[in-house]
């Protein structure tokens, strides 16, 4: 399906490119699993073009309970000029149990609360994948077994509404990352390896955004 | 086990009948487990096979699809599930598949040339408070269920 899945996803590329005339501004969601560093990477990219951050980092799990929109990012590679919408959605799960935020220091209240606009945030981002956006960066934590069913189906699913899609493998500046875990996960698309927290390899990223969302 | 035999009709109820064997199932005597054949599926609209799951997850069941859901059914079902999570009493699902979507596609070429994938695509599909996934490998899920 890997071969096949990619064909499709260059052909609706390249349709896309011709048809948009490359003026249309492109809406790229962030999606993936919580934590794996989804808003640090929105906000080094919006640091990086804008000046401006997109959301608040934590490493509380649901920091980003409603997606986060950054407009007019215009990157520039290899003499040509890239505009994106970014949106930074919350981690994508099958459950939320309130009693985990606790865990962190949290009161009740607050944890509830937390876990409320989590699962609307986390629903909205479905919907939105199904309606609402162009492309999809797909963020994983190396240092994570990304062989997770959240993931398999997450994929699965913007793979069949034949979005064009980068898996970025977050956190390399971790000593248990591995790259090559990821690969073996998803060896149908293209890995980016990265640190959005330190800015390793955001040259790469930027090429790769470009090549893909351009 | 048993297979969930109530008729989920048009009204997204896919309660009916199995609420006596739930209750069975919730004196704490045992795990009610409903195998879900893909016949059964093929006649309902994505959103009564997502009430259908749902319902008996929600009743503390394992509910086993022969045949899984597609992709636009999965993403639904996530969205559904997170908007009926609440506190206390209803914490979302565990779920897992066979194969996954990067092992799917065994059929022959003109299969994949064509766009036709296998249909067999097991899932289980459980309450996240009573449903853990111990290991889950290329040939084997082994998963824990507890009594509430």
């Amino acid at each position: 399906m890997g071969l096949f899945t990619g064909l499709r996803n260059s052909i609706a590329r390249v349709t896309s490119s011709l048809f948009s005339g490359g003026q249309r501004q492109r809406r790229i969601g962030i999606y993936g699993p919580p934590n794996a560093g989804k808003t640090t990477l929105a906000n080094r990219i919006a640091r990086d073009w804008t000046g401006d951050a997109v959301g608040p980092e934590s490493h509380i799990p649901h920091e980003t309970r409603r997606a986060r929109r950054k407009e007019d990012i215009e990157i520039e590679r290899n003499g040509k000029s890239v505009s994106i919408d970014i949106v930074d959605t919350p981690g994508v799960a099958t459950k939320v149990d309130y009693t985990e935020f606790l865990e962190h220091d949290m009161e009740e209240d607050d944890a509830v609360r937390r876990s409320r606009e989590a699962t609307e945030g986390v629903a909205e981002a479905m919907h939105w994948l199904r309606e609402d956006v162009d492309g999809v960066i797909y963020v994983l934590d190396a240092a994570e077994d990304p062989f997770t069913q959240v993931n398999t189906m997450l994929v699965g699913i913007i793979e069949s509404q034949d979005l064009p899609v980068l898996i970025f493998a977050n956190k390399i500046d971790l000593d248990e990352a591995s790259v090559q875990r990821i690969n073996n996960a998803f060896p149908q698309h293209e890995t980016v390896p990265l640190s959005a927290l330190e800015g390793d390899n955001m040259d790469e990223v930027y090429d790769k955004i470009a090549e893909y969302f351009g | 086990m048993s297979e969930a035999h109530d008729d989920p009709g048009t009204d997204g109820d896919a309660g009916g009948d199995d609420e006596i064997d739930a209750e069975n199932a919730d004196d704490g005597s045992g795990v009610q487990i409903d195998m879900i054949s893909g016949e059964r599926m093929d006649g309902l609209t994505s959103m009564e096979k997502i009430r259908l799951i749902l319902d008996g997850v929600h009743d503390g069941n394992i509910v086993i699809l022969e045949e899984g859901l597609d992709p636009d059914e999965e993403s639904k079902l996530i969205e559904v599930t997170m908007a009926e999570i609440s506190p206390d009493e209803f914490t979302g699902i565990e779920i897992e598949t066979y194969p996954g979507t990067e092992q799917q596609g065994n059929g022959g070429f003109f299969d994949r040339l064509l766009g036709r994938e296998s249909r067999t695509k097991l899932t289980v599909i459980g309450p996240a408070n009573r449903l853990e996934t111990l290991h889950k490998d290329e040939t084997l899920i082994s998963a824990l269920v507890t009594r509430r």
